[in-house]
């Protein structure tokens, strides 16, 4: 709703910061936005996915020559026609070097591990056709035992998902002497937090359209976060890396979820089958099984502290339910271990993370990969321990911040400013006085929760992302650059960044993204660091430029380069600004004279050796992000309903390029923590998927937003991204379902331990304590 | 698969046909004639990605047969404005943030557009009502809020329509 903006220091910009209509906004609300399943080609194909109606069995026999025989059917591919039919679910990579064993079947052989795998695709004339295709296909599924739950896949004799024992990823931390830090503590304090498998419920499901040009490309239109997976899709389909072509279009929400392949290998085997234009749309219901979850975790803190509230040791078990095959699991594992922290100082702390496969859906990328789950545990935690010792849950948070210069649990000093304290601070006062109950029934409670993030990816992955700037003719500029648009401004914010160094305005600026034959490559949208990576190579790109401009400038009017700016289309001398010619004017003199009007950047993270494994010291972020989130609720202690009646977000975003686009993240960031909190959760009853559609899978609607909702955003101006900004993206939902808890457990004097807390769990938690007292 | 019958249906003023079979959702009918500002998010009424108006109401789309939508207005997003001057809700949704990945947009302006018709002064509680058939992942729903104020407000003062 209301938004307060508190900026670390005096520098003004011209473009950046302001709240601009983002350029890709007038095409979405005019209807004239293509997304990638509004693409249609001569001659084209639809086809469909047979899945697996059971999570773990054998595949007896797959009979297609009835489907086969049905009039336009064109092209039905099952495993046997795939020998080799195996993809890497490991993350792209910019070194070159394959990280994980992570190979899985494209379409099953013989052994299905998860409800929904799928055993054929068919192409036909028409997408009933295919339909009924699929239906026509006779299969004979064994049923076989499968493991369901971590705990039984980690019993010795548990069935073995993928034959190479049950553990597929593993991380531990060791720092300082916890049995010391043990000792020190006057409480000792040991919960364990549950959470849930929960659904990115992006609105546009996955969908894509494949075709084999003259040079024998493959081309993918595909709503993607990542054109990069044009290499493991090559290696897939067995042809050379740059003869297929990911072309992206605006994405209708992604949140993780399109971070992964989807349908390009599917499309890519069906095209390249056919010789023509195949498009694949998921149906809801195939998007409930054609992505990675977001993965279940146990988390068990062991916290020691003193009667005055200083933590003396942690020690964090953690485990989390990889499902059935291992995509980006082992790296989500690895996040949350290394979130585990929280923005505290803590300086004996050891952890132990194990990540599981079991026969459930499989689980990878979502918003936040891991750092969700540690900041429900730790924060919930931190409110549990502030009870223990009789401390408010702020105080208590105000005597162990974590600050700029001190250690992460890896042993790495922190660069950037720190301004957790602020934020938790403003986000509490910006709550103001507590709303009185409404009835007799209704409790009111707050909560807080802050967080340490990174945003940008790992170190020892080298990533890079490039951007081209050029200025046209008539002072136009065109930014071209891999970048996905996956929602969040993406693209928009390129074209801000270059209009503030050029002296133009955002409406004279064109973005091209996302197409991997053409745009230098940018890397994924993910890990919240588009604008950090992407924003950087864009800057760099349009200051070389500018640089050129500037030096052209002064020599024109005999004074030094530092003495001009651009700004309003024109080059002028600052303190003399009737010293001044067009842009354009400039521009045909930079032409005349064969100054490059443009340039292609790649810009570097901070690279690093993998961690110790031993002792998981190392660097392995490139900076952090701080935040808070304070929440308020009322609930029912007759019902056990909860409604949220003030939300505010508190964030340090280092430096906004888009304020309306930052508000945005933030907004939709709370209400998407909410429905963490309160109200989603995939249900898997032995593997088989209890919640396909959004009447059983209840995200939040308008009805569930705060009654109040505010962003406060601070500007440490302290991050690595361009002109100080950091990554806001993941950020923004991080706090919000731990502080939930924490106002919920705040209202009823008690907490659930499992996520989400629905209605009936807050009405049995009040029976048992009432049943105790 | 039933039987195709050619029918015409009358989308944002102008007159279509197409072969349709009994089954054929409007929603199909609509992508199928390439009203691509038309979105399918969960062909089950569940999301109001694919709403478009029908003789002036707001209908989910992947809920109604397209037979049964012959010698009724319909009206999608793209017929909303001429492609210049655009609708106040559709400026508003623009200037005030109302749009991030721009799925839910098309569906979310005609619920809205349904809505303000019948109130044209809609409280916070009214808004939060009348647009709960309409999921968005995006925004949080705030800023879409304030979208709709602003266009209530400057239909209201005689600027829009």
């Amino acid at each position: 709703m209301s938004s307060q903006l508190q900026t670390g220091s005096n520098v003004k910009h011209k473009q950046v910061g302001r709240p601009l209509v983002r350029t890709d906004a007038p095409g979405k609300a005019m209807g004239k936005t293509r997304y990638a399943g509004d693409y249609v080609m001569p001659d084209m194909l639809h086809s469909v996915v047979l899945r697996s109606p059971l999570a773990s069995a054998t595949l007896k026999s797959l009979d297609i020559s009835e489907a086969q025989a049905l009039p336009g059917v064109v092209c039905i591919i099952t495993g046997k026609d795939l020998p080799e039919g195996m993809a890497a679910t490991d993350i792209p990579g910019q070194t070159g070097r394959k990280r994980l064993d992570t190979d899985s079947q494209i379409l099953v052989h013989t052994r299905v591990r998860y409800h929904g795998e799928p055993m054929a695709l068919i192409a036909a004339e028409t997408k009933a056709i295919a339909e009924k295709a699929r239906s026509l296909i006779k299969y004979d599924l064994e049923p076989l035992e499968g493991v369901f739950s971590t705990e039984d896949a980690l019993k010795p004799g548990a069935p073995q998902v993928q034959g190479k024992g049950n553990i597929i990823g593993k991380h531990q931390v060791r720092k300082g002497d916890i049995d010391m830090g043990f000792a020190a503590a006057d409480h000792i304090v040991e919960r364990t937090y549950n959470t849930q498998f929960i659904e990115h419920a992006f609105l546009e499901p996955e969908v894509g359209l494949a075709w084999v040009n003259e040079d024998d490309v493959i081309n993918i239109r595909v709503s993607t976060q990542v054109i990069e997976h044009f290499r493991t899709i090559a290696e897939a389909v067995g042809v050379p890396h740059n003869k297929v072509r990911i072309m992206g279009a605006m994405v209708g929400g992604g949140f993780g979820g399109k971070e992964d392949i989807t349908v390009e290998v599917f499309l890519a085997l069906l095209a390249k089958s056919t010789g023509r234009p195949v498009k694949m749309v998921y149906s809801r219901e195939d998007s409930w099984f054609g992505h990675g979850k977001r993965h279940p975790y146990k988390i068990t803190y062991r916290t020691g502290v003193t009667n005055d509230g200083k933590v003396t040791a942690v020690k964090v078990d953690i485990v989390s339910d990889s499902g059935a095959y291992v995509y980006l699991s082992p790296y989500v594992l690895m996040y949350c271990t290394l979130a585990s922290q929280g923005p505290y100082r803590v300086d004996n702390i050891n952890i132990d993370a194990v990540s599981v496969s079991t026969n459930n859906m499989y689980t990878s990328a979502f918003r936040g990969f891991g750092a969700c789950q540690a900041a429900i545990a730790y924060e919930q935690q931190m409110d549990e321990v502030a009870n223990v010792i009789g401390m408010s849950p702020v105080e208590f948070r105000r005597k162990n911040y974590i600050k700029t210069g001190e250690t992460t649990c890896t042993g790495w000093p922190i660069e950037s400013a720190v301004w957790t304290e602020q934020c938790v601070d403003q986000a509490m006062q910006g709550l103001g006085e507590p709303t009185k109950p409404s009835g007799p029934h209704i409790r009111i409670g707050r909560g807080v929760a802050a967080y340490q993030q990174s945003y940008g990816r790992l170190t020892w992955l080298h990533d890079t992302s490039e951007c081209w700037v050029g200025v046209e003719m008539d002072g136009t500029v065109v930014v071209r650059s891999g970048v996905t648009d996956i929602g969040a401004g993406q693209t928009s914010a390129l074209g801000q960044i270059a209009a503030e160094l050029l002296g133009v305005n955002l409406d004279q600026v064109v973005i091209y993204n996302s197409d991997s034959a053409v745009t230098p490559l940018a890397g994924t949208s993910t890990a919240s660091r588009a604008l950090y990576m992407t924003g950087n190579a864009c800057k760099n790109a349009a200051m070389a430029i500018r640089e050129r401009f500037l030096t052209r400038t002064a020599k024109e009017f005999g004074v030094a380069a530092d003495q001009v700016d651009l700004a309003d289309n024109k080059a002028f001398v600052i303190d003399e600004p009737e010293k001044s010619m067009s842009l354009r004017e400039l521009i045909a003199i930079t032409a005349t004279e064969g100054i490059h009007r443009s340039e292609l950047v790649q810009f570097n993270a901070p690279f690093s050796d993998p961690i110790d494994p031993e002792t998981g010291q190392g660097r392995v972020h490139p900076d952090y992000a701080y935040g808070a989130q304070a929440i308020e609720v009322a609930v029912d202690t007759e019902t056990g309903e909860i409604t949220v009646l003030k939300s505010v977000a508190a964030h340090d975003v280092g430096q906004c390029i888009n304020l309306a686009a930052v508000e945005g993240q933030i907004e939709g960031g709370t209400v998407m923590g909410l429905g963490y909190a309160l109200s989603e959760e995939m249900i898997y009853k032995d593997g088989q998927l209890m919640t396909p559609s959004f009447s059983e899978y209840l995200i939040p609607t308008s009805m569930d937003t705060p009654q109040e909702h505010k962003s406060i955003i601070l500007e440490s101006r302290s991050g690595l991204g361009p002109f100080g900004s950091k990554g806001i993206g993941e950020p923004a939902l991080t706090p919000v379902a731990p502080a939930t808890a924490n106002a919920v457990a705040d209202a009823i004097g008690v907490r659930v331990m499992d996520f989400p807390l629905t209605p009936e769990k807050i009405v049995n938690a009040l029976k048992e304590a009432e049943a105790q007292s | 698969m039933s039987e195709l019958k050619l029918i015409t249906l009358k989308i944002n003023g102008q007159e279509e046909s197409l072969k349709a079979a009994s089954n054929m959702t409007l929603l199909e009918a609509l992508r199928e004639l390439h009203h691509f500002e038309v979105k399918c998010g969960c062909e089950k009424g569940d999301c109001g990605a694919c709403a478009v108006l029908v003789d002036g109401e707001a209908v989910d789309t992947c809920l109604m047969l397209s037979w049964s939508a012959q010698g009724r207005e319909i009206t999608t997003l793209a017929g909303l404005s001429d492609g210049e001057n655009l609708h106040p809700l559709q400026k508003a949704f623009i200037e005030k943030g109302g749009v991030q990945c721009g799925y839910c947009t098309p569906g979310m302006i005609m619920a809205s557009k349904s809505m303000l018709d019948k109130n044209p002064n809609p409280s916070m509680d009214d808004m939060r009502v009348g647009l709960s058939g309409n999921l968005c992942r995006c925004t949080g729903y705030t800023k879409i809020f304030e979208a709709v104020d602003c266009a209530a407000t400057e239909i209201r003062d005689g600027g829009g329509e």
